[in-house]
């Protein structure tokens, strides 16, 4: 798989480097020329290439026309929206995920067909209101497409579902509990499944029905 | 008219300044209020400091009842994703993108959006200037010439 990302600083480090530890065919696109050098001090020549992964040249240099993903990374949406749309329109490129810094941008990366948006700031205000807001679900991960959200919640004993099996559930329309994890193992979900105290479960939910998922599963 | 301009640089300034002179109702959105100095004095025109992607100030420019929108900061991809949240969401047709990289331009005007590029526009015109061709419309100043192999 070739990937491509695009942006040189802490995320796209990370990313290279796991995704070089992978096997994968990776380079990464710096624009800053000193950036760029130290990236390849550290990653080695082959992982990086100086230049302006916005600009259509550059794109054609690092092989955007055979690339298999594009991640785009900066710390500027607007340079990510920008690759992004290139990428979708100029070199049809199936999967394109776009880092977006500014949560209220999100809806506009949906709209012109971007596959994937991680927005760090989200992602830790998600983590934030879990804190001050116990015996909460947790989000571990949004299918944005679907609108549908992957949460994970450790029963307490107070629970409505506790001794109750899958097929008593009375859970919000298009809820599923799909996995629980007991006692470290992990096991799928049947609808003879009873459930106990401590088990976590993941679930998957419409956003607009995390609430009422909520209520549910804690009482 | 009623007239949203993205950005206050030579370009913003300049054409605040003329369509304000001609009685058009101009508001300049601008991050920086260093860069107003280039409106003079008295301004022409009202201002919404701020950043012109985050759609607060959008709005507090008052884009739901603007005739056209001009991004024209120095930034390529902020004038472009400016454009496209005010032509997706306030559903405003006549919209202007300033693109200095006239393969970005060239791209996004195949997407639709109205692009100029100052390059092919500059060069067209002093090629018609060095013959003495007559000028042409402006899309024909604005179009790539040499077809880009990529």
């Amino acid at each position: 798989m070739y990937v491509i990302l695009i942006g040189g600083g802490n995320v796209g480090i990370q990313l290279a480097k796991r995704l070089i530890a992978r096997g994968e065919e990776v380079i990464i696109l710096e624009k800053d020329a000193s950036t760029a050098g130290k990236l390849a001090n550290m990653l080695g020549d082959e992982y990086v290439m100086h230049g302006d992964g916005c600009e259509i040249y550059t794109q054609g240099d690092a092989g955007f026309n055979r690339a298999d993903v594009i991640v785009a990374v900066t710390g500027e949406d607007e340079d990510n929206f920008v690759v992004s749309q290139l990428a979708k329109e100029v070199w049809k490129i199936k999967r394109v995920i776009a880092r977006v810094n500014d949560p209220s941008h999100e809806e506009t990366f949906r709209q012109i067909g971007i596959d994937e948006t991680v927005s760090a700031t989200a992602i830790i205000y998600n983590l934030i209101v879990q804190q001050i807001s116990s015996n909460d679900l947790v989000p571990v991960g949004a299918l944005h497409r679907g609108n549908v959200e992957i949460v994970e919640i450790v029963l307490s004993a107070r629970s409505p579902l506790v001794g109750k099996t899958m097929a008593d559930m009375d859970l919000p329309d298009d809820s599923f509990v799909v996995y629980a994890v007991r006692d470290g193992q992990g096991m799928p979900i049947t609808p003879e499944t009873v459930l106990h105290a401590d088990d976590m479960v993941v679930a998957l939910v419409p956003l607009e029905r995390a609430d009422a998922l909520r209520e549910k599963l804690c009482g | 008219m009623n007239v949203v301009i993205l950005g206050c640089g030579r370009t913003g300034a300049t054409l605040a300044l003329e369509l304000s002179s001609r009685g058009h109702k101009v508001t300049i959105i601008e991050r920086n209020p260093e860069s107003l100095r280039r409106l003079g004095k008295e301004y022409p025109c009202r201002i919404v400091l701020g950043n012109g992607l985050d759609e607060d100030v959008i709005s507090k420019a008052g884009i739901e009842k603007a005739d056209a929108f001009f991004a024209v900061t120095r930034g390529d991809n902020t004038n472009l994703m400016a454009a496209h949240v005010v032509r997706s969401k306030y559903k405003l047709d006549k919209v202007c993108v300033k693109v200095a990289d006239p393969q970005r331009a060239d791209a996004y005007r195949k997407m639709g959006l109205f692009c100029i590029n100052a390059s092919a526009l500059l060069s067209g015109m002093c090629r018609h200037w060095l013959t003495d061709e007559p000028y042409l419309p402006i899309n024909e100043y604005n179009i790539l010439a040499p077809e880009l192999k990529i």
